[in-house]
């Protein structure tokens, strides 16, 4: 039976949203957290919410998480709903992340890699110990600098291509890539729209998932080629203009997996490689995102699909978690007309099974 | 958000790279900037400014087809100056101010007769500050660089 839908309410709805303006507030006596505090502050949190909400603003990513609590799905849902009311001008051209200002480049699998392994802000090989000196302020020292700045950083898979031992880039299509905000999800859905879905995906999805492939699930025994993190410059090409211009810069974080890969009949033994891009300093987002990805090939790549990360609907339809949240969370809408007849259903079938029992009764 | 990026690199045009000096500046600057320059002309404003989206694409696997990687927020605005001349920005984020703003000192660098005024009053010092923040950034990330002790070097010292 389909939604019925009830009136009446306002003014408990109304009571329910002061109430919960005053528990946002919290305590008064407390300063107000400022956006700009949050932006600055709970960085992570904010790009999470502009990776997942596909809206790069890092203030009004800051305002989302300020508005929801710090409910982060939440603020995702408040950015998309934003973004509907803002007309897009352009796409951007494709951003050049081999060129971009690297304040992280590590890679897994070459140890003397050109411009060497550049740890960045990381929270690799701290301890894990709460560090309580943070409970109070203090001044926080200038990080050191070394004398010479690093440069820019080719890929590290572009070390290997030339032997021939890891698969090349698809070579750039004709037409224009998929858009999932303009054309629903339909199947099967190439490798340009699975990236676009796993970029805003849940990162607690993906992260499952990623994990689900390397306990066996569709295992790819994979290999973190190249992570990076830094400031790639975004271009677009105004009609009015006819030229690039550069309009600022993006933080991102990229990851490239490289996968074993036996062969085929056709295809010498080579590695393959899964592809992991997100908003931000976001580094487990986008290792799960790479190693989804190469789950996702299994098919292209002539392997058996039987896990789940391999299922691309499967991803696919479940990776996004503001329909995910939409969907659960209506549950707690009013059904009182759908579970009324339900529950007339339940007792005449009760009353149809007690009737023949009476009978055998007598 | 740090405004590290690439430096402008050479095959661009003067005026592509006045353009991305603007783009990563914020408003108080440019205000203040423009300040030591006068008088300026009367202008107005053709379009904008206006905010939207830009959708940001991506290549598969870092060099391959392109994808949709997710949208961000930009602001234009065109402006015509009295003596005739147009200037466009395209900045990110949702800044109105600097917009406009970045759309006056487009024109105005368009002018012959302002053009090195300008471009030393407003355009190289904001220039120099951003290559500035690129340096500091890049001279941080070397010093995390990880320098390998092979092992065979530590037995063989005593």
């Amino acid at each position: 039976m389909a939604y019925v839908a009830v009136k009446g309410g306002e003014r408990a709805i109304d009571n329910a949203h002061a109430w919960l303006a005053e528990t946002r507030r919290g305590n008064p006596d407390v300063p107000e957290i400022g956006v700009a505090q949050i932006a600055e502050q709970i960085g992570r949190a904010v790009d999470r919410v502009m990776g997942e909400g596909s809206l790069f603003d890092r203030e009004l990513a800051a305002l989302a998480i300020k508005q929801s609590q710090g409910d982060l799905i939440e603020a995702a849902f408040l950015l998309r709903a934003y973004r509907t009311t803002l007309p897009r001008f352009i796409h951007s051209e494709p951003v050049d992340t081999a060129g971009m200002a690297i304040r992280r480049r590590i890679s897994a699998t070459f140890k003397d890699l050109p411009g060497g392994q550049i740890l960045g802000p990381t929270y690799d090989y701290t301890h894990r110990l709460l560090d309580f000196a943070l409970a109070s302020e203090a001044t926080v020292a200038a990080a050191p600098e070394a004398s010479h700045p690093v440069g820019e950083m080719a890929h590290v898979h572009s070390l290997l291509r030339h032997e021939g031992l890891l698969e090349n880039d698809e070579p750039a299509a004709a037409g224009e890539p998929g858009d999932l905000t303009r054309q629903p999800l339909s199947f099967p859905a190439p490798r340009d729209v699975r990236l676009q879905a796993l970029a805003r995906g849940d990162e607690g999805f993906l992260l499952a998932l990623g994990y689900s492939t390397q306990r066996g699930w569709g295992g790819t025994h994979p290999f973190a080629g190249e992570i990076r993190m830094g400031e790639a410059v975004v271009e677009i090409i105004p009609p009015e203009l006819g030229f690039p211009i550069d309009i600022g810069d993006i933080t991102l974080t990229e990851c490239q997996m490289i996968n074993q890969f036996k062969g085929s009949k056709t295809v010498p033994a080579q590695f393959t490689r899964g592809y992991g891009l997100v908003f931000g300093h976001s580094e487990r987002k986008a290792m799960a995102m790479a190693l989804v990805d190469r789950a996702m090939r299994a098919e292209e790549l002539g392997e058996d699909v039987t896990a789940p990360a391999q299922n691309i609907e499967f991803v696919l339809y479940h990776s996004d978690n503001v329909e995910g949240t939409g969907f659960t969370e209506h549950l707690k809408l009013p059904h009182y007309v759908d579970f009324q007849s339900e529950l007339e259903t339940v007792r005449r079938m009760r009353r149809d099974m007690a009737a023949p029992m009476a009978e055998v009764a007598q | 958000m740090d405004a590290a990026a690439d430096p402008p690199s050479p095959g661009l045009t003067e005026r592509q790279r006045w353009m991305a000096v603007l783009a990563r500046a914020n408003a108080a600057e440019l205000a203040a900037l423009l300040e030591t320059v006068p008088p300026l002309p009367a202008y107005r404003r053709l379009r904008g400014p206006e905010s939207g989206l830009v959708m940001l694409r991506g290549r598969t696997g870092g060099a391959g087809a392109a994808f949709n990687l997710g949208e961000m927020t930009v602001t234009r605005c065109t402006v015509r100056t009295d003596d005739g001349l147009t200037g466009h920005a395209y900045v990110a984020g949702r800044d109105a101010r600097q917009a406009e703003l970045a759309a006056l000192v487009d024109a105005l660098l368009q002018d012959a007769t302002r053009h090195s005024a300008v471009q030393q009053a407003v355009i190289n010092p904001l220039a120099e500050a951003q290559q500035r923040r690129r340096e500091r950034d890049g001279r941080k990330a070397a010093a995390t660089r990880v320098d390998f002790f092979a092992l065979a070097t530590m037995r063989a010292t005593p």
